[in-house]
């Protein structure tokens, strides 16, 4: 479902170019859940944007479920967005004036569904992430854990093929973050694909797939056994 | 096309953003508020102006005689020179091109009574141009006319004032008055906005007064308009033509400065205008000034709040949100609030000068007011600033890429 051959890309900082991504071939097929590691520094972010569409590569091929991802436009982009990705961010990035359900709605939004359809949708998966009772609160009034469960809801809300987290517990203590990751193991056995880029050795055991990046290559790539988050709250 | 959603987040950014949208408001509302304050009080300053000299045409010219001060061609001085209606027909006939209105004035004082009551009143005996050229406004009946004139009628036109001192409640139109002992025929009552000197006075046909008072064809005073086409400098110039022309009719010297004086509103005039049209200037510079402040304010408010937001573009984008809608937002936003807060601005303004304005006299301002479409037009021109101010830097937030704008903390 996510093909990526030879992928290059490199930033210039003032005169001198930082080649980060130095030919990265990677394919992921429906219902994995890969956990992409590395030092900072190593491009497992810059990987992640770049499979994200938040980012645009220099060099090489990357399909996602059969569809080139090549000079898309501002727009085409913002549709292929919407439609096959779903993000969860370190910092949750919610809109810090908007309540959970409205923060959740927000992709079914740009959609183009209707309210009711939307509000409707947006409650289906707060419930699921057991925050119904929260959906008028500001991300203010949330915990750390439950401002990721609102994120995650709101990944989900558009019911995109792939999801995407960027250090999804780099910024919650250790229960919170089991909490957060079976709850994505969860989601990856009802059938979603997930990546998850991280550098903490548990949470990458928790994953089906740990690819590791080192100065830009790939080092390793490996299916493991998958250890259960549960086993730990 | 009304986007119903749209409206719906625009309207939870400015409720849940209350600072931000107060502060840019707040720009725009002071902006419109100076502006319209600025120009009315402007305007006001340039009311008193023209108002002060609204008793009389303001093209008006007053010849009056006394007695020389210099011998002149074999005449002493201290002769006594005095206008006769062939004056006033040389003057109508030979400077036919630039006179417009003239007339004739004779003065008299006299006692006046109507059944039991009795005043002293001021008499006018004048042609029935005087109309124009005193603005007098008859409210009652008609004017002196021609006919008057040729016929010598026994009428009067009265006062306002005369007619409530004398007539009290009964309608004068038909009655006589009796003047110093004649009956004459109240033919018409006016009204003068020169104030209540100008309306204690009676108006008769000057031909009837030359025959009553002295059997003679004397004449005190001779006043005219210019036409209303010539400029201050040829008007000016046909005022000193004039007052040359008549020096040598009476053989007065030319710097005799008393026997044959001719007052010309056009010099007084030339100087207001001069003053009016500086005046203009300030206001238009004093207009533009507020007006720029006000596009320099919102327009840094504009990039402020697009900087502010990037974050929350990035999510946006992030989340599916074409650039378009990003940069309508942000624009439908400030659009929004501008125009409010402009309107706000005019009412305050508009209102706060109906408030102080009646007060103002004193200090030189008479109804100070704008003209809405002005008002309007600046409330516009912010508005459109603000759009473009905040259509830039929205366009260019739109076109960031969001890994960039997540970064932004």
């Amino acid at each position: 479902m996510l093909e990526i051959n030879q992928l290059h890309k490199s930033y210039s900082i003032g005169d001198s170019k930082l080649h980060v991504l130095k030919g990265i071939d990677l394919s992921v097929n429906q219902g994995e859940m890969v956990a992409i590691m590395g030092s900072s520094g190593s491009g497992k972010s810059t990987l992640l944007n770049i499979i994200g569409m938040l980012d645009e590569a220099d060099e090489g091929a990357y399909i996602l479920d059969q569809v080139p991802i090549k000079n898309l436009t501002e727009k085409k982009a913002a549709i292929y967005r919407n439609k096959f990705l779903g993000f969860i961010f370190q910092s949750f990035n919610l809109i810090n004036y908007k309540n959970a359900l409205e923060n959740v709605a927000l992709p079914l939004y740009y959609q183009g569904l209707k309210r009711k359809e939307r509000q409707e949708k947006a409650r289906f998966h707060l419930e699921k992430v057991g925050l119904l009772d929260w959906e008028t609160h500001l991300p203010s009034e949330l915990s750390g854990g439950q401002k990721q469960r609102v994120a995650i809801a709101r990944a989900l809300a558009s019911d995109p093929k792939l999801i995407l987290a960027d250090e999804p517990t780099g910024a919650l203590d250790t229960t919170t973050s089991y909490d957060i990751m079976a709850f994505l193991q969860q989601l990856n056995n009802e059938g979603k694909t997930i990546l998850i880029v991280t550098h903490e050795e548990d949470i990458a055991a928790m994953c089906k797939r740990i690819v590791r990046l080192r100065d830009g290559v790939i080092m390793e790539d490996k299916k493991v056994t998958q250890v259960r988050a549960e086993s730990h709250v | 096309m009304f986007d119903i959603d749209l409206w719906r987040e625009i309207f939870q950014s400015i409720s849940k953003n209350r600072t931000r949208s107060l502060l840019s408001g707040f720009t725009v509302t002071f902006a419109i508020l100076l502006f319209t304050i600025l120009f009315g009080l402007a305007n006001g300053l340039n009311n008193t102006f023209s108002e002060a000299f609204v008793d009389d045409a303001a093209n008006a010219m007053f010849i009056r005689s006394g007695t020389t001060t210099k011998a002149h061609k074999g005449m002493q001085a201290g002769r006594r020179v005095q206008f006769r209606n062939e004056d006033y027909n040389y003057i109508k006939t030979d400077f036919d091109d630039n006179v417009e209105f003239i007339t004739s004035r004779i003065y008299k004082n006299v006692n006046a009574s109507f059944r039991n009551e009795k005043n002293n009143y001021s008499l006018r005996a004048v042609h029935p141009d005087h109309q124009y050229l005193e603005k007098t406004k008859v409210f009652q009946g008609r004017y002196i006319n021609q006919r008057d004139m040729d016929l010598k009628t026994k009428v009067v036109v009265i006062g306002k004032l005369v007619k409530d001192d004398l007539f009290l409640k009964v309608d004068p139109l038909g009655k006589y008055i009796n003047l110093s002992g004649i009956p004459y025929l109240v033919v018409g009552v006016f009204a003068d906005d020169g104030g209540d000197d100008e309306e204690r006075l009676l108006y008769m046909p000057l031909s009837t007064a030359q025959q009553v008072y002295g059997n003679n064809d004397y004449v005190d005073q001779i006043n005219l308009t210019y036409k209303p086409d010539l400029d201050y400098n040829q008007a000016i110039d046909f005022g000193l033509d004039l007052e040359k022309q008549l020096k040598e009719r009476f053989l007065v010297a030319p710097n005799d400065q008393r026997a044959v004086r001719v007052f010309n509103m056009a010099m007084q005039n030339k100087g207001i205008n001069q003053m009016t049209s500086v005046l203009g200037i300030l206001i238009l510079i004093i207009g533009m000034g507020t007006l720029i402040a006000g596009i320099v304010g919102i327009s840094n408010i504009m990039i402020f709040i697009v900087k502010e937001r990037t974050k929350e573009i990035g999510i946006r984008k992030a989340l599916g949100a074409s650039p378009k809608s990003i940069v309508s937002i942000i624009l439908v936003e400030s659009i929004f609030i501008t125009t409010i807060a402009g309107y706000f601005g005019l009412l305050l303004g508009v209102g706060i000068l109906e408030l102080v304005g009646p007060n103002l006299k004193t200090y030189f301002i008479t109804n100070p007011s704008v003209s809405i479409s002005l008002v309007l037009s600046a409330t516009l021109i912010l508005i459109g600033a603000g759009s473009l101010a905040g259509y830039l830097p929205a366009k260019k937030a739109s076109k960031i890429k969001p890994i960039v704008a997540l970064r932004d903390d």
